[in-house]
């Protein structure tokens, strides 16, 4: 699903020169779940953004489902996040003046699929999160654990083969936690490739496999036991 | 993509952000409204200056006796060039572009007009019937003079609306007759005249018969006459072609402009509608401004929302929003907005111009202020132009952030 071949990445920022990603190799079979770890500033935030396609990368090679992620122009970019990568924020990011079922709808639209499919297609997404009767419901009006519910409903509405996840549960109370990492473990059961950037040990545990980041470079990686 | 999507989007977007929306489209409107009404006050201001040529008929030529100033053929300089019936059917019959024309022949000395106990000094004038015309004279009662009063060389007079409250108070004029000196003139007619009171205090007698009795032979003071449709050139043309046939049967030169002189009354409009073509520059250029500025505006409002909304950017991005439907949004938004500012500026400042006709009366300052449906048209589409250049800067600024960046917020 993931193949990546020393890929390095370095942020310059006034003087400083950070290197982000030191060469990383790092490859993620398909309907793996895996956890990475790593402290602030370890390159593990960098690492999901190039994953995701969000930023880009300075050397080495990235195939995404066999397809080569180099040199991609913006609009590849735009194509690819929304046919392969569905993702889920710390901080939910739903677009604040539209209403859950809005939200959930808003990646169909860049599909050019029509509103009728679209709505009855998030609403049965909405209904899987547990979220159906809070479909005409705003942002605002909904609780953490609702937000990001409706954020993973977003995220899996247009099928993706990857589901990337930065902190899904750092904003949220461990009743809500223990409920999205059961959804993200029913999702992984049905096939899906989940990848969860985390510094949480709970979350870690409920992963397949732990990848840990020092400085942009790997430096453990291991399976958990099965469940 | 998905047009009516994309207006749903836009409209929501729009709706979310009341303030900024109504903000834009106010300062949008506002200039339109300026530019139009500006525009309207100009050709009102127009109208009002054409309104006072309205006296005498705009296209319409006099020629005046002077002295020559050149020897020709045998003739000193200093002669005095004087008019008779001969020049006036010259002109009549040779001129090319001539419409209406009449000779004056002023009886001179102070006659007073007496009727009963009322008396009074007037202007008194010996004209043709078609002096009608080139004054803008406007019968109220009766008739004016005619070709038979002056074949019949009949004693009848037509006087303005000043003469007759003066020597008639209340009672009709019409078939009473009037002592010009010792001389009865029967009043066949009464006029009013745009030009105002002073050309009220006229009385027209026919040519013919005031040559006969204040002892004029066939002398003539002043020509007159009216060009028709012709055009600017063929009005100046014909000054000349009435200088020449006037130096040949007075043997003058052709080149003295002085052995008489001719005014043109289309060089005084011209230079009034010259004037008028600088105002409307000036009009359009303090308006442009006035449009730019609202222009700017939108364009500066679209760069505050793209600024605010650069988490939901970066969110779209993420979800698989493509540059090119970022920045679509974002021209469309700004479309929408200068559409509607530029309809509801129209709309108020037309209705206002409208109003402004309907209730201001006749006057030669502002008068009918107006504007062309055509000039709308073009200043509409300006707006609809501007408005989505104003709106692409930002827009391509909202495309070019990378999400990572947006959603870093």
């Amino acid at each position: 699903m993931i193949e990546m071949q020393s890929v390095s990445k370095t942020y310059t920022t006034g003087r400083n020169r950070v290197e982000a990603l030191k060469s990383v190799s790092f490859v993620v079979d398909e309907r793996d779940f895996v956890a990475i770890q790593g402290s602030s500033g370890s390159g593990k935030s960098t690492l999901l953004n190039v994953l995701g396609i969000l930023d880009s990368f300075d050397a080495g090679t990235y195939l995404l489902d066999g397809t080569p992620m180099t040199d991609l122009t913006p609009t590849q970019a735009a194509h690819y996040r929304n046919r392969f990568i569905g993702f889920v924020f710390q901080s939910f990011n739903l677009i604040q003046h539209k209403t859950a079922l809005e939200n959930v709808a808003l990646p169909l639209y860049y599909r050019g699929i029509n509103r009728k499919q679209r709505h009855s297609a998030a609403l049965e997404y909405l209904d899987r999160m547990g979220m159906k009767d809070r479909a005409d419901h705003l942002p605002k009006e909904l609780s953490g654990g609702q937000s990001q519910r409706v954020a993973i409903a977003r995220a899996m509405v247009t099928q993706p083969v990857l589901l990337l996840a930065d902190e899904p549960t750092g904003a949220l109370d461990s009743q809500n936690t223990e409920q999205i990492l059961q959804l993200f473990n029913e999702m992984n059961g049905e096939g899906m490739t989940v990848v969860v950037v985390t510094h949480e040990d709970e979350v870690a545990d409920s992963a397949g496999r732990v990848v840990q980041l020092h400085d942009g470079e790997i430096v453990r990686d291991y399976r958990n036991a099965p469940h | 993509m998905l047009r009516t999507e994309m207006l749903q989007e836009v409209t929501q977007s729009l709706r979310t952000h009341k303030a900024r929306t109504a903000l834009a489209v106010l300062t949008v409107a506002w200039g339109v409204f300026m530019l139009v009404l500006l525009l309207g006050a100009g050709r009102g201001l127009q109208n009002g200056v054409e309104l006072e040529f309205k006296d005498d008929a705009v296209n319409s030529i006099r020629v005046y006796q002077g002295t020559t100033t050149q020897p020709f053929n045998g003739h000193a300089r200093g002669r005095r060039i004087r008019f008779d019936n001969t020049a006036y059917d010259v002109l009549r019959s040779s001129v090319d572009v001539l419409d209406k024309s009449s000779g004056r022949y002023y009886p001179g000395g102070d006659l007073i007009a007496r009727f009963g106990r009322q008396q009074g000094g007037f202007d008194i004038r010996g004209v043709h019937p078609e002096h009608v015309f080139l004054e803008k004279t406007k019968i109220v009662s009766g008739r004016f003079i005619n070709q038979q009063d002056l074949t019949h060389k009949r004693k009848v007079c037509v006087i303005g609306a000043v003469v007759a409250s003066r020597l008639f108070g209340d009672q009709p004029p019409v078939g009473e007759s009037i002592l010009l000196g010792d001389i009865a003139w029967q009043v066949v007619g009464v006029f009013t005249d745009a030009g105002g009171r002073s050309e009220e205090e006229q009385i027209y007698l026919p040519v013919s018969t005031s040559q006969l009795l204040f002892g004029g032979g066939d002398r003539i003071h002043q020509m007159l006459y009216t060009v028709g449709d012709a055009t600017y050139q063929q009005s100046r043309d014909s000054v000349q072609q009435t200088r020449n046939l006037l130096a040949d049967l007075y043997r003058f030169s052709p080149q003295d402009e002085r052995a008489v002189r001719i005014y043109n009354n289309l060089d005084e409009y011209k230079k009034i509608t010259d004037l008028f073509f600088w105002v409307r520059v000036f009009v359009a250029v303090v308006g442009l401004g006035t449009i730019i500025t609202g222009i700017l505006a939108v364009s500066n409002i679209m760069m505050i929302s793209v600024a605010e909304r650069r988490t939901e950017i970066g969110i779209r991005k993420a979800i698989g929003a493509t540059p090119a439907s970022i920045t679509r949004l974002i021209v469309f938004e700004s479309l929408i907005i200068t559409a509607i500012a530029g309809y509801i500026g129209l709309m108020a400042s037309i209705g206002l111009l409208e109003l402004l006709k309907a209730v201001i009366p006749e006057n030669e300052y502002l008068y009918q202020p107006d504007v062309n449906t055509a000039l709308v048209a073009a200043v509409t589409l300006l707006i609809v132009v501007a408005g989505t250049l104003s709106g692409y800067l930002p827009a391509r600024r909202a495309a070019s952030i990378a999400p990572v960046e947006a959603l870093n917020g």
